[in-house]
């Protein structure tokens, strides 16, 4: 299945769906997944609202290896209600972190890596997404100390809602120039703030603030992928063998707050002001 | 969407807290007690409205971008100052939650609002898995990202029995909105479907809160409310008994597909190991 070097065969990750997606980010021949389409665990909450369940209800989580390395890998699967967590999904993720942290504390090494294509909470199965999100979290936590969690951001859909802090909680943080991150949805944001604050319909507005470039640029993520598959692997395997951070980015609290309590908020803000205030290079 | 902002939060506040030291946290939005608590160390904290926030969209309670990284700050502080303290006697840390939402603005998504949320909920789960006791009680709304960074990660929920406190992922106009159904819809519909319930009975069902306090007020407590109030909350870390995990949530009644999928993966786990 090479394509070599040639970029007219290159396959692109993004097209790919989340179970190729995990597939083609482990070795060959190394993906197992675990609860998967055949055991039918579908979302119990679902059909009594008159929505078609999925049968892996929007996660695909396997074991494998990246160059020989341990990792659980997990991708949530956009096309599906826009990857929105409800409890089965939502348990997949969290139940698998939690078997990683439980392999690491026995002596075993196992990484984590999240392909995150989602727009949090599913609103149809809204306090059990929330209470599976701050299960994740929890998990992200306890298994960053052990091993790299390196999360994956992609479009069309992006990550957004409770699923944008458990982003900020991996280890590494990698983004498609096309992807977004943010904690509120722009259709959220318009409906509680007004057009003014928010229009939801400005897309070069919304990927101006929340697109990959941006986020880049403002050091709320380590580095871009791009879409060919195979630099996305090595991007990942780069990333993983980083190991675990000295700092991670969820502890940059001083620096933080110092920053934010500076901000002239008189007038509204720009891209190019959120550049300015949260560079690396900006002064303190 | 304009509203009034709560006082709930710094009513419970100012009473729990009347013996301990009051303090701002990195922003006058958080408010610090520390003290103790039947003999316990204990640390109280609040995210208040300040109607002068740096940032308007945050000025009624919400947590924002100061607010969450505030948090992330003063828990992790208590966190680094007793790190050579045995589990058993590290301070225990109380959540009083009254947050409305995350706040919704322009400048908060593009300065990152949920790396700051991030960095509370890092802190709250580092305190817990170092053995702090942490626990929420919950006095008014406890709403969507702004609970997940200031609550959601406490290892023993609490909640005063009472209409106004309120948890749920979306406020109910957006939540509206964007699942194309109307307000009386979304009630209809959540007499059938727990989770998506706005009301405590229901979320009773789905194993998050442990105990809910039966007070006489929500908003103009008696002592005798203070006192059991008092109570439940020594009693809640007694009953932790060194707990730093918050898998107890799984046996709620209404998470049966949570604890399915979970055996099904540990049964599945040692299977897929890559060999």
């Amino acid at each position: 299945m090479s394509n070599g070097n040639d970029p007219r065969l290159a396959i692109s990750f993004v097209e790919q769906s989340a179970r190729k997606r995990v597939e083609h980010i482990l070795d060959a021949g190394s993906m197992r997944e675990m609860v998967t389409p055949f055991d039918r665990v579908t979302s119990p909450w679902l059909e009594m609202q008159g929505i078609v369940p999925q049968f892996d209800d929007g996660v695909v989580t396997a074991r494998g290896s990246i160059n020989g390395k341990s990792v659980v890998a997990i991708a949530v699967d956009g096309s599906f209600q826009g990857g929105s967590l409800g409890e089965v999904a939502g348990a997949k993720i969290a139940g698998t972190l939690e078997l990683a942290v439980e392999a690491n504390q026995a002596g075993e090494s196992i990484a984590a890596v999240l392909i995150l294509e989602t727009g949090g909470v599913r609103l149809q199965e809204a306090n059990l997404g929330l209470a599976a999100i701050a299960e994740i979290q929890s998990a992200i936590v306890a298994l960053r100390q052990f091993q790299p969690v390196v999360a994956l951001i992609t479009g069309p859909v992006g990550c957004f809602g409770g699923m944008s802090i458990t982003a900020g909680l991996c280890s590494y943080l990698l983004m498609t120039r096309e992807g977004r991150l943010g904690l509120n949805g722009p259709q959220v944001i318009e409906q509680e703030a007004g057009v003014s604050e928010y229009d939801s319909q400005d897309r070069s507005f919304i990927w101006g603030l929340t697109g990959g470039e941006q986020r880049d640029a403002t050091g709320l993520i380590d580095d871009f992928i791009d879409l060919d598959v195979i630099k996305v692997r090595q991007k990942v395997q780069e990333y993983l063998s980083k190991g675990v951070p000295e700092a991670f980015r969820s502890e940059a609290i001083q620096s933080s707050l110092d920053r934010l309590k500076k901000v002239d908020t008189r007038s509204q803000i720009t891209a190019e002001m959120a550049r300015a205030i949260l560079s690396k290079e900006a002064s303190l | 969407m304009n509203m009034l902002a709560s006082h709930r939060g710094r009513i419970w506040f100012d009473l729990l807290a009347a013996q301990m030291t009051v303090k701002e946290g990195a922003v006058p939005s958080l408010l610090i007690g520390e003290g103790e608590l039947s003999g316990r160390t204990c640390s109280l904290l609040l995210v208040q409205p300040d109607a002068n926030n740096r940032y308007p969209r945050a000025r009624h309670g919400e947590v924002g971008l100061l607010e969450g990284w505030a948090l992330a700050e003063a828990v992790s502080h208590i966190v680094s100052q007793e790190a050579t303290v045995e589990p058993v006697h590290k301070s225990s840390i109380i959540a009083i939650v009254d947050v409305p939402s995350q706040a919704y603005g322009r400048r908060e998504e593009a300065l990152g609002i949920h790396q700051a949320l991030a960095g509370a909920v890092s802190a709250y789960v580092q305190a817990r898995q170092a053995g702090h006791p942490v626990i929420s009680l919950l006095v008014g709304k406890a709403m969507s990202g702004a609970f997940l960074a200031h609550g959601y990660q406490a290892n023993s929920i609490l909640a005063l029995n009472d209409s106004g406190v309120m948890v749920h992922a979306m406020g109910k106009a957006a939540a509206a909105r964007i699942t194309m159904r109307s307000e009386d819809a979304l009630d209809e519909l959540a007499k059938t479907v727990p989770p998506m319930a706005y009301d405590l009975k229901s979320f009773a069902t789905l194993g998050i809160i442990d105990h809910f306090i039966d007070v006489s007020s929500a908003i103009a407590p008696s002592l005798e409310d203070i006192e059991l109030v008092q109570r439940q909350l020594v009693q809640a870390v007694k009953n932790l008994g060194g707990d730093t995990q918050i898998t107890k949530r799984l046996q709620g009644e209404n998470r049966e597909a949570s604890r399915l999928v979970r055996e099904r993966l540990r049964a599945q786990w040692k299977g897929a190991a890559s060999k």
